[in-house]
């Protein structure tokens, strides 16, 4: 099976400071893939550089066959990439249809646009009901059920999530995750990058592990679970 | 009391006129973080096209028209040209290129139109005046309250219910998220100086109507005016744009019409005072723009 994304050697740069030194990876169609390391390890950085949101410095992202290395962020949600970032970032000071529009603001197909309307609101009611409110007056777990809703109304292949769990409450991460198993059952291929280690390695069916920048760790799930270096990669920072 | 309603009337002529502008500034600042100072020459543009219509014995409503497009279309060009290639610098340097903007089509203005003030001609009935629950009030007066309502319904629709409106509100909001979204960086912020010269334009046929000639320097006053109406709205939100440009109209025409005679002279800096002591209570204006972005393009 070809992978639906790869890198090879991919290098991310802030300035003097090498964020990621060189990775290589693949997500499978119908994965889900993990990307786990400490603060720093250099997650974000790659997640933000697949989606065309901080420059590569180097090496190539292949997204569905096609050199997507340097496209601009705005063109990758309609070929069919596209984030949930860090912290949510809902626009507060847009209700929530507003949000939701925004998400399939690349898609030309309105057929296409009209069916996410269906899925998004029938993955999350609460967004059906709340569709006129400011998304700044929702709660933390409602803005991140409308972040990956917004996300969802481009129909993307892959999905990225970056800590979709980060600062929720416990009850409401276990909806994000079983969400996120959800989506996938949907056709939805998926990239997380998690804080919560056990959690995800628990819906992941392979992962990454990241420390200082280099892939330090990889496998299944499972092996993962008891691997060495996913503990090193925590302990070393 | 007929005198206040007249002057209320007046107040809120001008104010609608600052509006206008302040929106045009807060459009672009809320979006990109420039303050625009050239501004003021896209209404001097606009003026200048009603000039020459006038001279050419076009229609007034064509050559309100024409004003309007050029405003729009010069502000395009500017984007285009000047601001394009210093997008992503520092808010000094794109200050810096605003005023050299402006200095350079003020020297135009000077060296291909005429230093002097040009008049425009006007149709006859704006100057006449029309008598209303019991006061007298001139039609441009009228017409400008007029305009500046259809303008401000116009602007919430564009921004609440078109899709480009709605995509300006979230790239003035997280641009980054909004890149993700699909919506282009360039055709954000080209759509929003598109807005702020069709709102600038609207604003110099208003300020010609009522004064019938225009200089090279026409735009710096109002736009000025508009600035300080902007950062005492709330520097980059539309509805404090709105507020501060409509607040600043009834102090100054207030001032002019209560002021003793012996105080006349110091009407600006005692609307200025005024504005500063809005300031100190609300230092981040009356209405403040939701978050100061800490997301850039």
């Amino acid at each position: 099976m070809t992978p639906l994304l790869k890198t090879s050697g991919l290098m991310v740069r802030y300035g003097p400071v090498e964020a990621v030194r060189g990775i290589d990876f693949e997500i499978g169609e119908g994965e889900i893939v993990a990307f786990l390391g400490a603060n720093g390890a250099g997650k974000s950085s790659t997640l933000n550089a697949l989606v065309g949101l901080v420059p590569v410095q180097s090496g190539t992202v292949e997204f569905l066959g096609r050199d997507i290395t340097h496209d601009p962020a705005e063109t990758l949600a309609p070929a069919g990439l596209t984030l949930v970032p860090e912290g949510r970032r809902v626009f507060n000071t847009l209700s929530v249809a507003e949000n939701l529009r925004m998400g399939a603001y690349g898609i030309r197909d309105k057929a296409a646009v009209a069916e996410a309307w269906d899925r998004v609101y029938d993955l999350f009611p609460i967004l059906a009901e709340r569709r006129g409110q400011f998304a700044g007056t929702l709660s933390g777990g409602q803005q991140q059920m409308l972040a990956i809703g917004r996300a969802m109304m481009s129909g993307p292949k892959l999905l990225l999530l970056d800590e979709p769990s980060l600062g929720l409450a416990p009850l409401i991460v276990e909806q994000v995750f079983e969400l996120l198993v959800r989506l996938r059952g949907a056709g939805v291929t998926l990239g997380v990058v998690e804080q919560n280690v056990a959690r995800s390695l628990q819906i992941a069916d392979r992962g990454y592990v990241l420390s200082g920048g280099r892939i330090v760790g990889q496998g299944s799930a499972a092996e993962l679970a008891t691997s060495e270096a996913l503990s090193g990669a925590y302990l070393d920072g | 009391m007929d005198f206040f309603l007249q002057q209320t009337v007046n107040a809120v002529s001008l104010g609608g006129t600052y509006a206008l502008l302040a929106l045009g500034l807060a459009v672009v600042f809320s979006i990109m973080g420039l303050i625009n100072f050239a501004h003021g020459e896209l209404m001097t543009i606009a003026g200048y096209v009603l000039m020459y219509c006038g001279l050419a014995g076009l229609p007034f409503v064509l050559s309100i028209g024409l004003a309007i497009g050029a405003a729009t279309v010069a502000a395009v060009l500017m984007e285009r040209i000047a601001f394009r290639p210093v997008r992503n610098a520092s808010g000094a340097t794109l200050l810096i290129t605003s005023f050299a903007v402006s200095m350079v089509l003020q020297v135009l203005f000077q060296n291909l139109i005429s230093v002097r003030s040009q008049p425009v001609l006007l149709p006859p009935l704006l100057s006449d005046s029309v008598r209303m629950f019991g006061f007298v009030i001139g039609v441009n007066k009228l017409l400008s309250i007029a305009a500046t309502v259809v303008m401000l319904i116009f602007l919430d629709w564009f921004m609440k219910r078109q899709k480009t409106g709605i995509a300006m509100r979230a790239a003035a909001e997280d641009f980054a998220v909004a890149r993700l979204m699909g919506i282009r960086a360039n055709s954000v912020i080209a759509g929003a100086f598109a807005l702020s010269g069709l709102l600038a334009g609207v604003a110099a046929v208003l300020w010609v109507s009522q004064r019938a000639s225009v200089d090279p320097l026409m735009g710096f006053t109002p736009v000025l005016k508009a600035f300080i109406a902007a950062i005492l709205g709330g520097l980059g939100s539309l509805r404090g744009a709105v507020a501060g440009g409509f607040l600043l109209g009834f102090i100054e025409i207030y001032l002019a019409a209560y002021l003793p005679p012996e105080w006349q002279e110091f009407r600006d800096p005692i609307g200025l005072v005024l504005v500063v002591i809005v300031l100190l209570m609300r230092p981040n204006g009356l209405i403040p723009a939701p978050a100061l972005k800490a997301h850039k393009v």
